[in-house]
């Protein structure tokens, strides 16, 4: 397909596939917007909104819009980047998030977004909400106090595995990860090899007797920020 | 399982078709009989529309007049919005409790009566108001409350609580409700009477083009608040690709203070019914949806009967209006208590029978809305003004009005006045003369627009009702100098909180962010920094959320730093012994007390 569709990030020339998205022709040109819901591949989410660029003036999730001609889009601005931290920190404080002892610690998505806009602690007060851990499946537990509503395994396991193990029960603040069963995950034919067991951005949604496996160093998230590779490909 | 829950949903979603798209319905029957959907009863949805149980779970579990808990026969829903509240919904919540003897949230030990907290039922003009089911009762105080309880211990039938009703067609007996319209003021566009089927009439008789031609000289523009201009919005539509198209009637006015589309609906629907099917024609549809919220439930019977009267008489079905090759029929969706479901992308979501979350955009409703196909969704009252623009013509309509506004509005005035009700008066009204026309003196503030809206004071009563430069949907609470307007500012935010669909998060945790800033506040433990910090953050929240209602949400506090600023500055002021105000160190040190068993020496 040819590349008839330019458009400006921070005032640099990007050239879109038609029917790209934003986060799309952004990546490609390696341009890295912050994102925690979209994964490449799965149908966009749009829930984080830490993609949030402005489009023409207008703000729009980069991980949904479609590039058009001509768009003038800002991406790092002081405003968008105050905004976006603090959406980060939102997404701390309405769960449970313990770092120092999270298994994910190194890989979290989110964790490595804090570090990335250089968050030591969120400015918010801390909620505490009442989460629960769902242990009941042999290879796999949930645990609903770091999960961040992203999607991403109900996308996965529906429209990749075929399955639907998951979907989003409650609204606002009672909003969580169901599974498809009376309660429990062990109840329903999710597998460890299933794709939505290998989306989740943070420490939701894990496979059992892997943790702390890769030692601290060589973690994904120790050497580089998130978002690295996609910078590092624009040199190349 | 037992046998009657599995026969009864069998048949339902037989009756349905076993379509997943009717899944709203589907449910709402069974909660009817049962009094939940249990678990048991999601499995056999599931097993019956071929759909996996935990979405059927997600749907149950985001309308708050569905339940997977089981309820009692009898619901009884107590409005606690401000202006309940401020007419003394919290003496008549006492009443209902000690009568019951249960607290608000619970059930009888009986299992015969539930008692809960519902947000704004739309009778903000006769609070307290409550449902009993899908019974209104209004103007209600605490030996109201104990006599209802009585009753229903009685005869368990909530129908006989409307002794007497309420005027115009709330009397007929397919509605038969004590609902009063109280109407103060008929302008006219939609209130003052008109010649029945004159705008249907012309409408057919000239082409689709020339309508949306006639609606965009008239300058209409939607009703509901947002004020898109429908003439473009039916454009859209009708060039869309797509083989069906619908036309869909947004009748889930849930907007805090807001009860004019419920006056509407009561005395006008043939005039809304015409303007959907002049919608119908113009855009090329065959069907059309009125999604009725589920506080409005009581209007159900009506409305099937005036729409069953409309086929009657050859205005539906086929070759509809006399038009050969247009045909056209309307059904009515009902909702089931989600005020996210007025935005338009989740009102569709909702028919679909999906939980009520807002859609992604693009691709927007006229291009890919309902099942996909390009859709229509305008509010009650521009499908009135819609039948009204055809029949009189678009120089009448744009006549009245502002300049940038055209026509009238309805609004639902409520709260610190002595003539609360719907006021239909031209765009470009003046906010003092609606005070005027209201019997509202000492005004503090009032509410333009909802909680959405802004908050507006006596330095801005000058200000005019229009889209240009106070937009509304049609909520105007008016608050007097009595009234602790943070408190009200609170109220909204609790509501906003609650009503979110959670989807995204600056709506879903900003919301209560903000709240939680605001309580302290108000509580007199404030930081001179905490004004900033609401700033910032509703900024926030207004920029990065994904629909209409998270990009208003934080209003009531934006619009308040605003217009009332010096309120938030006595409350927020630098502490004199320079600790941190909101850092309580008597609390924090409690613990330690108790252990060591001896209060603290320096504290």
């Amino acid at each position: 397909m040819s590349e008839s569709i330019t458009f400006t990030i921070d005032g640099v020339e990007v050239k879109a596939k038609a029917g790209e998205t934003i986060i799309e022709a952004a990546d490609r040109a390696g341009i890295y917007i912050p994102r925690l819901c979209y994964m490449k591949d799965l149908i966009p989410h749009g829930s984080c909104r830490v993609c949030t660029v402005m489009v023409n003036g207008r703000p729009q999730a980069a991980c949904t819009q479609p590039a058009m001609h001509g768009i003038a889009v800002e991406n790092n601005t002081p405003a968008l980047q105050t905004h976006r931290k603090n959406l980060i920190d939102m997404l701390f404080v309405e769960g449970n998030h313990f770092c120092m002892f999270c298994e994910k610690s190194g890989n979290c998505e989110l964790q490595a977004m804090a570090y990335r806009f250089g968050i030591p602690a969120p400015k918010y007060p801390y909620m505490f909400p009442e989460k629960d851990i769902d242990a009941s499946h042999p290879d796999i537990y949930i645990d609903r106090n770091r999960c961040i509503l992203c999607g991403r395994c109900v996308s996965a396991s529906r429209d990749k595995d075929g399955k639907t193990v998951f979907d989003f029960t409650g609204r606002g603040p009672h909003k969580k990860l169901a599974v498809n069963a009376e309660a429990n995950l062990g109840d329903t034919d999710a597998k460890a090899a299933d794709k939505a067991m290998s989306v989740c951005p943070v420490g939701a949604l894990m496979k059992k007797r892997v943790g702390y496996e890769i030692p601290v160093g060589c973690r994904k998230y120790d050497q580089k920020p998130i978002g690295s590779d996609i910078e590092s490909a624009k040199k190349n | 399982m037992s046998d009657s829950l599995n026969e009864f949903v069998k048949n339902v979603c037989v009756r349905h078709n076993k379509d997943r798209n009717r899944l709203m319905d589907i449910a709402e029957e069974i909660q009817q009989k049962f009094g939940c959907v249990s678990g048991a009863a999601m499995d056999q949805i599931a097993r019956e529309t071929s759909m996996h149980r935990v979405e059927v779970e997600s749907l149950i579990s985001f309308y708050s007049f569905l339940s997977k808990q089981p309820k009692g026969k009898i619901v009884v829903r107590l409005c606690n919005d401000i202006i309940d509240e401020m007419k003394g919904a919290d003496k008549v919540a006492e009443a209902f409790s000690d009568e019951l003897g249960i607290e608000v949230g619970q059930t009888t030990p009986d299992g015969k009566i539930t008692l809960e907290y519902t947000p704004c039922i739309g009778m903000c003009d006769q609070a307290p108001a409550a449902l009993v089911n899908n019974v209104i009762v209004t103007n209600l105080d605490a030996d109201k409350a104990r006599g209802i309880v009585k009753e229903l211990k009685k005869h368990g039938d909530p129908a006989k609580l409307t002794k007497k009703p309420g005027g115009g067609n709330n009397a007929d007996k397919l509605m038969f409700s004590m609902v009063d319209n109280n109407i103060r003021a008929r302008g006219d566009v939609v209130l003052a009477g008109y010649e029945h089927e004159a705008g249907l009439t012309r409408a057919l008789s000239v082409s689709p083009e020339e309508i949306i031609g006639t609606i965009k000289t008239a300058k209409l523009r939607g009703r509901g608040g947002a004020g898109f201009p429908t003439g473009m919005k039916w454009e859209f539509a009708r060039k869309a690709s797509g083989s069906n198209r619908y036309v869909i009637c947004n009748a889930d006015e849930g907007e805090p203070g807001t009860f004019k589309d419920r006056v509407i609906l009561t005395e006008c629907p043939d005039l809304m019914f015409e303007g959907m099917t002049i919608a119908g024609y113009a855009i090329g549809s065959e069907t059309g949806i009125l999604y009725l919220r589920g506080e409005y439930a009581y209007m159900h019977a009506f409305l099937e009967n005036v729409l069953s009267e409309r086929r009657k008489k050859g205005l539906l079905g086929k070759n509809a209006g006399g038009r050969k090759g247009f045909n056209f029929d309307i059904r009515i969706q009902m909702g089931a208590g989600a005020y996210i479901c007025g935005e338009e992308t989740a009102l569709i979501s909702s028919c679909e029978g999906l939980r009520g979350d807002p859609k992604t955009r693009p691709p927007f409703p006229a291009q890919k809305g309902y099942l996909a196909s390009p859709t229509t969704v305008n509010n009650v009252e521009t499908f009135c003004c819609v039948a009204r623009i055809m029949d009189k013509g678009a120089d009448w309509f744009s006549g009245m009005g502002s300049k940038g506004s055209p026509g009238t509005k309805l609004l639902s005035v409520c709260g610190d006045c002595k003539l609360p009700g719907v006021f239909e008066v031209p765009f470009g009204t003046k906010v003092s003369d609606l005070l005027n026309m209201a019997g509202a003196d000492d005004t503090a503030a009032v509410q333009v627009g909802g909680p959405s809206g802004q908050m507006i004071g006596p330095a801005d009563f000058n200000r005019t009702i229009c889209y240009d430069d106070l937009a509304t949907g049609g909520s105007i609470m008016i608050f007097n100098s009595t009234r602790n307007l943070l408190q009200v500012v609170s109220k909204f935010m609790e509501f906003f909180v609650e009503e979110s669909c959670g989807y995204c998060t600056p709506c879903r945790a900003g919301n209560a962010l903000l709240k939680e800033r605001l309580d302290r506040i108000a509580a007199g433990r404030g930081e001179s920094s905490d004004l900033d910090y609401l700033q910032e953050l509703g900024e926030s929240v207004k920029t990065s959320s994904r629909c209409g209602l998270g990009q208003t949400s934080p209003n009531p506090v934006l619009s308040t730093l605003k217009n009332f600023r010096g309120l938030y500055e006595k409350l927020a002021k630098k502490s004199k012994d320079g600790l941190m105000q909101s850092f309580d160190i008597k609390a924090a040190v409690a613990g330690a007390e108790a252990i060591a068993g001896r209060p603290s020496e320096k504290f």
